[in-house]
């Protein structure tokens, strides 16, 4: 089953969840009874339409102060793909849960308010999308019908946005330009008669044409140790198998690896899922692989070709976001979770922070808060195996959890 | 000749395409197919099959289950006997195969349990050879430490809560696993894989850990717990074709069958179990009907169906225009209900 997910990302006002409410309502994924619900509230509220917002907003505190604050997960699907919507908040204080939700993502749409224009939310929730390496992208001209559907608006906005776009470090992303309004549901779903000059796709059917190509980069392959399988039974006496996922490239039988951190080389000998063997395993499959030789290889370990090794280093530098309350200082120690490993960590340099409008960056910090994004290098107390974030999506990237709390306080990607 | 060649074919195809066909023709048609030519291969080639076939959610919640196997000492999988567990037990063995899974079964019950659930759950525990816990709703009750609800809408839902919180005490489970989705309810929507509690059970909505890539975070201090929901990202309609797909056995509640029922606010009520509540003017009749969750007994509502097999029930499933929830009398008291209880420690 082919599953997309899709982070969304917007300003307090600019009709996010109405845009959600409406790819719902117009997929027909709404059930009747929570379509009762909305508009019963909607009608309790007074308000002469109805309130999409309401499918999206689940959380009592947002009910109240009629916004988002956390990452939701929305569901629907088409014959076509299953969708998965990360729904993550636009609001200046919770650039976390904007990473957070493209950190998962394959697609993001990036909404503007047609008034407004280009602000710098819009510029945020681009360099996140870009930082992220999300390789689809929509720019999603919301409230068209409040500038009487106007091309000339419509185009204003998009050379604006242009002009953001010869700043981005990752060329490759593809973006795409829709006019929608999400209240009247044009564009969305439906094809537009308010917007007969816009000859592209609606939102719905750029989504149903995206294959795999479009959305994941093909890389090496890479797999990460979680758990020995012992099963020490009569029938599998001697079973050792090496249980984790597939990233970036496919494993067979026969393949000549190595086994890092002790650079033993064995070959694969077979490939288990449940209770079937295959012959080869493709990316991102959750697999069981027994080696030729006995090797000894624990959690956190990893298998790769050979041929094609990682970088092995104690000493690196990232890009981070931060997402703790408590701020991150030169000097400090945090865990540091590589895949499913993990090893002790030094901030050893702060090179610099980038301005929160992203005009530059500042380097004089020592120190970064909550929702920042800066250039950090690390020394570990041991050699971790990683790829560039540019390189490998899964193999570049980690999480610093802060041993007192216990929290996930940030997030890096390697450069 | 002919199995090279279908093999071929079948190589060469997307699995994109496999999903799009199946929509868009008879599906029970296309399953039946799919499942000879399995059949076909494995004959063929009872040693090796070619390349895997992804399923991104099925591959995902076996990454989890082995991420909680790993990172914890005293994990446990909540099972109710309902649809969601059942299905959880598949992908926990196919995450450890060929070991057992590495943790028992809680079974947290109500005394308020369809009778055909908990046949269903023996049977199933000693096909696993895994460790069944049972503590009950009852003893809690007997205790003292809950009082009864009374009345119309009297149901023992809210008062697993405490006989749960005071099992993982008893055996210091770390972790535990559910088969809650995010698309059941809204509440449930922003709950994160790893889902970490304090000492006292409770939830805190606004302070959650961020979940980045793949990457788990199951650091806790001693006396917390995680709640894990391997099949967070997973739809009702994905669980019920999936049961379909791998052919798992579910209890017999789940398909059409005829039984005593009465109506109250648009609900179809089982007449059959003495602790659904019923009033004397309501009227008792025989139905056709089908559970689609085997939740306590007098809060869960039957819906009137004909479908009586997996094909069917999928089918219905995917015309479905109530949510699974919508049968749930529970969420109904407040639109905050589910938040509410979650707080509490409610799965």
């Amino acid at each position: 089953m082919e599953v997309l997910k899709i982070a969304t990302a917007g300003s307090v006002d600019d009709g996010k969840s109405t845009l959600i409410g409406r790819l719902l309502y117009d997929t027909k994924s709404l059930t009747d009874d929570k379509l009762e619900a909305i508009e019963k509230t909607s009608k309790q509220k007074g308000y002469d339409y109805l309130d999409f917002s309401l499918v999206t907003d689940g959380l009592v505190a947002e009910r109240e102060q009629g916004i988002t604050i956390d990452v939701a997960h929305i569901y629907f699907s088409t014959p076509n793909k299953s969708y998965i919507i990360a729904d993550t908040p636009g609001h200046v204080e919770y650039t976390r849960n904007m990473v957070t939700g493209a950190s998962t993502s394959q697609a993001a749409i990036i909404l503007i308010d047609a008034r407004k224009g280009v602000i710098e939310q819009t510029n945020r929730h681009f360099f996140i999308n870009n930082l992220l390496r999300i390789k689809d992208v929509i720019v999603a001209v919301n409230k068209m019908d409040l500038v009487d559907f106007s091309e000339a608006r419509y185009q204003e906005i998009k050379s604006d946005f242009e002009e953001l776009m010869g700043k981005r470090d990752y060329q490759d992303q593809k973006i795409t330009f829709i006019p929608v309004s999400a209240l009247k549901g044009d564009n969305v779903v439906n094809r537009s008669e308010n917007m007969t000059w816009y000859k592209g796709q609606t939102l719905l059917e750029h989504f149903e044409a995206l294959d795999k190509e479009d959305v994941y980069n093909v890389g090496t392959p890479r797999f990460p140790v979680q758990y020995v399988i012992r099963p020490k039974t009569e029938e599998f006496h001697d079973f050792r198998g090496f249980a984790g996922k597939v990233y970036g490239g496919e494993l067979s039988v026969g393949d000549e690896v190595v086994v890092l951190p002790s650079m033993t080389k064995s070959r694969i000998k077979e490939i288990y899922f449940y209770d079937k063997k295959y012959q080869t395993a493709t990316r991102r499959s959750s697999v069981t692989i027994t080696l030729e030789d006995e090797v000894n290889v624990s959690r956190g370990d990893m298998l790769v070709k050979v041929g094609d090794l990682p970088t092995v280093n104690k000493e690196f530098t990232a890009t981070i976001s931060w997402m703790d309350s408590q701020n991150l200082n030169l000097g400090n120690k945090y865990v540091l979770q590589h895949g499913v490993n993990k090893v002790l960590a030094k901030v050893e340099n702060i090179h610099h922070k980038i301005e929160p409008d992203y005009s530059g960056v500042d380097e004089s910090v020592n120190s970064l808060a909550m929702n920042d994004i800066a250039l950090v290098t690390f020394r570990l107390n041991k050699p971790i195996f990683y790829d560039t974030f540019k390189e490998h999506r899964t193999n570049g990237s980690f999480i610093l959890i802060d041993n007192q709390t216990n929290n996930t306080a940030g997030v890096g990607f390697i450069e | 000749m002919r199995i090279a060649y279908i093999k071929n074919k079948l190589l060469t195809i997307d699995e994109s395409f496999v999903f799009r066909v199946k929509y868009q023709t008879n599906n029970s048609i296309l399953s039946t197919i799919e499942s000879e030519i399995d059949t076909v291969l494995s004959v063929e080639h009872s040693e090796v099959l070619g390349a895997l076939r992804n399923n991104d959610l099925e591959n995902e919640a076996i990454y989890i289950f082995r991420e909680v196997a790993a990172q914890f000492e005293r994990p446990v999988l909540l099972f109710s006997g309902g649809k969601d567990s059942i299905t959880l037990v598949r992908l926990a063995q196919k995450a450890f195969f060929p070991a057992k899974i590495p943790f028992p079964l809680l079974h947290i019950d109500t005394g308020h349990n369809f009778p055909e659930t908990i046949a269903f759950r023996d049977k199933l525990v000693k096909e696993l050879g895994v460790e069944l816990i049972v503590r009950n709703v009852q003893d809690s009750i007997d205790q003292g430490k809950v009082v009864e609800e009374s009345g119309k809408y009297a149901s023992r839902n809210t008062l697993q809560t405490t006989t749960l919180l005071d099992a993982i005490e008893e055996f210091k489970f770390d972790a535990c696993i559910g088969g809650a989705r995010r698309d059941e309810e809204k509440a449930r929507a922003k709950e994160r894989v790893f889902s970490v509690r304090d000492d006292f059970g409770q939830w805190d909505e606004k302070n959650q850990r961020p979940e980045v890539f793949d990457m788990l975070n199951g650091q806790i201090e001693l006396g917390q717990n995680v709640r894990v929901f391997p099949i967070s990202n997973w739809t009702e309609l994905d669980v019920w074709s999936y049961i379909q797909k791998e052919n798992i056995e579910i209890p017999s509640i789940y398909f059409a069958h005829k039984r005593k029922i009465f109506l109250r606010d648009g609900f179809i009520w089982s007449a059959e179990d003495d602790v659904v509540f019923r009033a004397e003017d309501e009227v008792v009749e025989e139905r056709m009907v089908r559970f689609r969750t085997v939740g306590d007994m007098s809060c869960t509502a039957a819906v009137l169906s004909e479908a009586d097999t997996i094909e069917k029930v999928v089918g219905e499933i995917r015309e479905s225009k109530i949510s699974e929830r919508g049968a749930r009398i529970d969420d109904k008291r407040s639109e905050a209900a589910m938040e509410k209880r979650k707080q509490q420690g409610y799965f």
